[in-house]
């Protein structure tokens, strides 16, 4: 049985204009000790996806339907109190974006470690959580005696990996990691994500990753699923996502991503905006971005298509797959795209860069 | 959090040293800075005079400190009236034989205590409304809000006359009184911060972590506006004396109760104010530069609040 069963998930924001369904019908289950990876760019859903889990999420947000089983407790049935008590931090904990924000600059980190430590389990003195605090940061390479000091005098490197450690302070089954490397400068993100798999191997716990970098998800996750849209439009192991994606999407995502090996790669963007979720209408939601759509993607909505064991993909052409990968490799496909547009969502032959926005920093509100 | 349990007595050492460091650190900003140490220099003499200012009995060690006024403050005739200032009497006579120093020092406690207790209250109140308002948001924010706006238009002398002529004139009612209004300011001001606060991501770690409603208010998000009301604290301060001794002037002070401005209201209906300077201008003077060295100390702590303000220099 896996450790988390997402069916059918709906999370919805109240907005001027309705309901903006910033997760509309997702299914994801999570096995035990496994990293999977939630790929997408700003305004995805991806995020939402994740904190809908511990239901953290702004006042104007609610959960519309679908189940949420964890370990055999159904979380969307429990109170607040409950989920409190039970379930965050001790079971599911987190690692924000910005670890320097993330602590609250008032009280020093050690002392914030101790008070988590010591909110959840019962009887712990101060002295032995403190003593676990410095073990944790000797084991994440962070000198002890520094959690006598306060977040703003850590760098961010160090402040995320103290992040890591207040979030493994209670040896949770789960992880959520807010895209946890994205503030960083490259060689500190591979130390961070090396730190991370290390000590997730220890607890054996299992994460989900939020990115919208897929080299990062490359490399720490066993599984990857693409959100568009408020859906998963495909999910498979990392393997397959990186090697023999089937979605247009995600080939679209690839080619955004530049190979260090090969000199002359041209980065190609997918042109377009984020579809508009208050109102999605039936349909591929990817349609009007997607150069191969045809007649069936704007009016049939997708279901999702199994294609090898785990590989699930939601996409009308799925199945052509060898064209659909030769033809994505080129980039007038995807500027020819958006003058295929049937109902003119996008202006007919504005290229627009939000594809390539996706390498930058979130700022998608919906996203937050 | 304030106190930490260490084991080791190496990283007691260190607890305390950061705690001292800390306290420098945040005393830095009266450094360099006239006004405010002359402020506090100012408030440390009117709080010593205040404590002091009449004998002080401590029953189990069967010691009496022997108060700073010369005199019995409301003794009459130990001088003659009106008598302008001698060394016998400092500071002159009143037209029933007081000291005029005596009341001046005795006075000084009076104001401190009506000073200090109104503005504790008003921020205390106010802090609290701002922190519930902004944190819940929504129908609570509104009515919270809505009652703040209705303080806001009461003017503060006509409520307090009518208030304290109803519920009749002591020193507890006075104090109410000015609360009644100055919680106002603060709740304001404290509420736009918290709505600031609470979308910080801390606050939502802190939800993650499973943190309730009210310890994220009170452990989390109160110590960061924490500064800001301290802030609001030394101007209420300020505001309070100032009040106090308007209403007393006005004849609605306690009368059992003897302030600078139930002195100046005195030399007021005794008809002497044109002809006794020395009775009229001590309480004066007194109100005026206690009141100016709260406001001198608030001034530098703005600067806590506001950096900026350090660079302007």
């Amino acid at each position: 049985m896996s450790l988390l069963e997402i069916r059918d998930l709906k999370t919805y924001y109240r907005a001027d204009g309705g309901w903006v369904r910033a997760t509309d019908g997702v299914s994801l289950s999570i096995d035990r000790g496994e990293t999977v990876g939630l790929v997408g760019e700003s305004g995805s859903g991806k995020t939402t996806l994740a904190k809908s889990i511990i239901r953290l999420f702004p006042d104007n947000a609610e959960i519309h339907g679908g189940s949420i089983d964890y370990d055999g407790t159904e979380i969307t049935d429990l109170s607040d109190k409950e989920l409190r008590r039970r379930i965050r931090w001790q079971e599911i904990s987190m690692i924000p974006q910005n670890a320097m924000n993330g602590f609250d600059p008032v009280y020093t980190v050690g002392q914030q470690i101790v008070q988590v430590i010591r909110h959840h389990e019962e009887g712990v003195s101060k002295a032995d959580a403190r003593d676990r605090a410095r073990d944790l940061f000797d084991e994440l390479g962070i000198e002890p005696d520094r959690i006598d000091d306060y977040p703003h005098q850590f760098s961010g490197g160090m402040a995320q990996r103290a992040m890591i450690a207040l979030a493994l302070a209670l040896g949770p089954s789960l992880v959520l990691a807010d895209e946890p490397t994205t503030a960083l400068d490259v060689v500190i993100q591979d130390r961070i994500l090396e730190t991370i798999k290390e000590k997730q191997a220890e607890i054996d716990s299992a994460m989900i990753m939020i990115t919208h970098d897929m080299s990062v998800v490359s490399e720490t996750c066993d599984r990857i699923a693409v959100v568009y849209g408020g859906r998963i439009v495909e999910i498979a192991d990392a393997r397959t996502i990186i090697t023999n994606p089937r979605h247009p999407y995600t080939l679209g995502l690839r080619n955004a991503f530049p190979d260090i090996s090969d000199d002359d790669q041209e980065l190609i963007s997918i042109p377009g905006t984020p579809p508009d979720l208050v109102d999605p209408g039936e349909g591929c939601r990817f349609a009007p971005r997607c150069p191969f759509a045809e007649e069936d993607c704007w009016e049939i909505t997708p279901e999702p298509q199994e294609y090898e064991p785990g590989h699930f993909v939601e996409c009308h052409r799925a199945d052509e797959i060898d064209y659909l990968q030769s033809a994505a490799g080129e980039k007038s496909t995807w500027q020819d795209a958006t003058t295929g547009d049937r109902d003119a969502v996008v202006d007919g032959g504005i290229v627009d860069t939000s594809g390539a926005d996706a390498t930058e920093t979130e700022g998608g509100s919906a996203d937050e | 959090m304030s106190t930490d349990t260490d084991t080791t007595p190496q990283g007691a050492v260190t607890g305390l040293e950061k705690r001292i460091e800390q306290l420098r650190d945040g005393l830095g900003v009266f450094k360099g800075d006239r006004l405010g140490q002359i402020g506090i220099a100012l408030v440390l003499v009117f709080v010593f005079v205040g404590v002091f200012a009449r004998p002080i009995t401590i029953e189990f060690l069967n010691v009496t400190i022997p108060g700073l006024a010369p005199h019995d403050p409301n003794a009459r005739a130990v001088g003659g009236r009106l008598e302008p200032p001698s060394l016998a009497h400092p500071l002159g006579t009143t037209q029933l034989g007081r000291d005029v120093l005596s009341q001046l020092i005795a006075g000084t406690r009076v104001t401190l205590l009506v000073g200090s207790l109104a503005a504790f209250m008003a921020v205390f109140i106010g802090t609290n409304v701002g922190l519930i308002s902004a944190y819940y948001g929504g129908w609570v924010d509104d009515v919270l809000m809505r009652i703040t706006d209705i303080v806001y238009a009461v003017p503060f002398l006509p409520f307090a006359i009518v208030l304290v002529a109803i519920v009749g004139s002591s020193i507890v009612n006075i104090i109410g009184a000015i609360v009644l209004i100055l919680w106002r300011s603060t709740a304001r001001v404290i509420r736009s911060q918290v709505l600031s606060h609470k979308q910080r991501p801390y606050v939502e770690s802190a939800e993650a972590i499973g943190a309730s409603d009210v310890r994220i208010m009170y452990k989390h998000i109160l110590p960061n506006v924490l500064p800001l009301a301290f802030l609001y604290a030394a101007f209420a301060v300020g505001y309070a004396v100032i009040a106090e001794a308007s209403l007393s002037f006005l004849g609605f002070g306690d009368p059992n109760m003897l302030s600078w401005g139930e002195m100046i209201f005195t030399v007021y209906t005794a008809d002497a104010i044109r002809q006794a300077w020395w009775w009229v201008f001590p309480p004066g003077i007194a109100i005026t530069l206690f009141v100016m060295s709260v406001f001198f100390i608030g001034r530098t702590l703005e600067k806590v609040i506001n950096p900026e303000l350090r660079h302007q220099e």
